[in-house]
């Protein structure tokens, strides 16, 4: 659940000083949400049938953990020990509860989709994460930079999952079609969509071989 | 019937780890060992089986469109259903931390066992998720959502025990490296979702 990453952020220097560039950086490959630190997988896996939702959900994701960060790391002196989770997650589903709505009106066909796991934000563990062990103990800026580096770590994986289940399962990307209509078997050709790859399993299956090539790659991830 | 039916659906066909995913990060973090794993199951189920209903209540009683009409007739046109996000976590949390207390003031030994899971359980997205799809599914009665939401519980332990007995297994087996802990229990539930699946041809 909360694989503790504070980092000991001294107040910055420049606005992007190398430190600050790092905390955007990091969360990318080293210490990505959901391959390293596994944080929320919960409605990453879901919604990445299609390339729009994951786009759509990331940056919804995007848009709570930056603004959440920022508004907890102004807070965190004023926020009692005791009831630090209650207030982080009643600041969390007021931001989820805007994104939700936003949605509605501007993307209403994806935010049908998207279904609960809007809702379902609040309780995303990298939410959760970022903010107990990062905002709490940061300054504002630092904290919305991390906050972007790790929704950007997040959003790469969803979509990376999304692309490989769309093609393949879809023959298209973000909506527009890759495999021409007179390939398939229906119209005279002999290819068929490969039906496996939009089942909710096969969202799993990908993300275990995203980590195998990652820590191939990184060896420095490979658990003992 | 129609709750043995809402109680066998929510554990096999609609499964909350090998269908909906919900509840991923304490499962892959939880389940190295059986016991552990047994212990957390069963707060969730305990967990799922308080909060539901209560969500229900406040649900049909306060949120939904014209729900505040038992009050009077005159608020039958007030909609608060956009609250519900903000008002179902509230009580999960508020629920949990209660739960905690009352654990461990009246029964410690179980409080021993579970306590410190219970505060895991408040972020677990299978509890928020029972509230969202009670929401979404309009049962009609509370029977009804109470038995969704122990079934939802039962089908969670279900998968959580059933990864961490395979894990406790697979930790003598020759695994690529790169692939070893985290990778190979994806794919493994990744299968095991797929064995699941199965049971979606049971038409109840």
């Amino acid at each position: 659940m909360s694989t503790e990453t504070a980092l000991p952020v001294k107040p910055a220097e420049g606005l992007f000083s190398k430190k600050n560039r790092k905390l955007i950086t990091d969360p990318l490959n080293d210490n990505n949400p959901i391959t390293v630190q596994v944080l929320g997988i919960c409605s990453a896996l879901a919604i990445t049938v299609k390339v729009q939702n994951a786009v759509v959900m990331s940056l919804s994701v995007l848009a709570v953990v930056v603004v959440g960060n920022m508004v907890i790391s102004a807070l965190r002196n004023l926020i009692p020990g005791r009831i630090r989770i209650i207030a982080q997650l009643v600041i969390a589903a007021g931001l989820v509860t805007l994104v939700d709505i936003v949605l509605k009106a501007y993307v209403y066909d994806v935010s049908k989709q998207v279904g609960v796991y809007v809702g379902l934000i609040i309780t995303n563990c990298i939410l959760m994460g970022r903010y107990e062990a990062f905002a709490m103990g940061n300054k504002v800026w630092p904290s919305a930079l991390d906050g972007l580096g790790n929704s950007l770590g997040y959003a790469w994986i969803l979509v990376a999952v999304a692309t490989v289940r769309e093609i393949t399962g879809n023959g298209s990307w973000m909506g527009m079609r890759l495999i021409p209509e007179s390939w398939y078997a229906a119209n005279g050709g002999g290819y068929f969509n490969n039906n496996m790859m939009i089942l909710p399993p096969m969202a799993l299956v990908l993300v275990g071989i995203i980590i195998w090539i990652q820590r191939s790659r990184n060896t420095k991830l490979i658990e003992s | 019937m129609n709750l043995v039916n809402i109680f066998v659906k929510a554990i096999f066909i609609e499964n909350m780890i090998f269908a909906y995913f919900l509840g991923m990060c304490s499962y892959l973090a939880v389940s190295k060992t059986v016991k552990t794993a047994v212990g957390l199951g069963a707060a969730v189920i305990f967990v799922l089986g308080v909060t539901v209903p209560v969500n229900y209540l406040l649900e049909n009683y306060v949120l939904k469109a014209g729900a505040l009409s038992w009050i009077s007739p005159a608020m039958a046109d007030v909609d608060l259903s956009f609250l519900a996000f903000i008002m179902f976590i509230a009580v999960v949390a508020a629920i949990v931390q209660l739960v905690e207390m009352v654990v461990e003031k009246f029964a410690p030994a179980l409080y021993g066992a579970l306590g410190i899971f219970l505060p895991l359980i408040a972020v677990n997205c299978s509890i928020l998720g029972g509230a969202l799809f009670m929401q979404e599914r309009q049962y009609s009665t509370i029977a009804e959502a109470s038995t969704f939401a122990v079934g939802s519980g039962v089908g969670w332990f279900l998968a959580i025990v059933a990864i961490a007995a395979i894990r406790e297994r697979i930790r003598y087996s020759d695994i690529p490296k790169p692939l070893k802990g985290l990778g190979i229990t994806f794919i493994i539930t990744g299968l095991m979702g797929i064995a699941f699946m199965a049971f979606m041809g049971i038409k109840i």
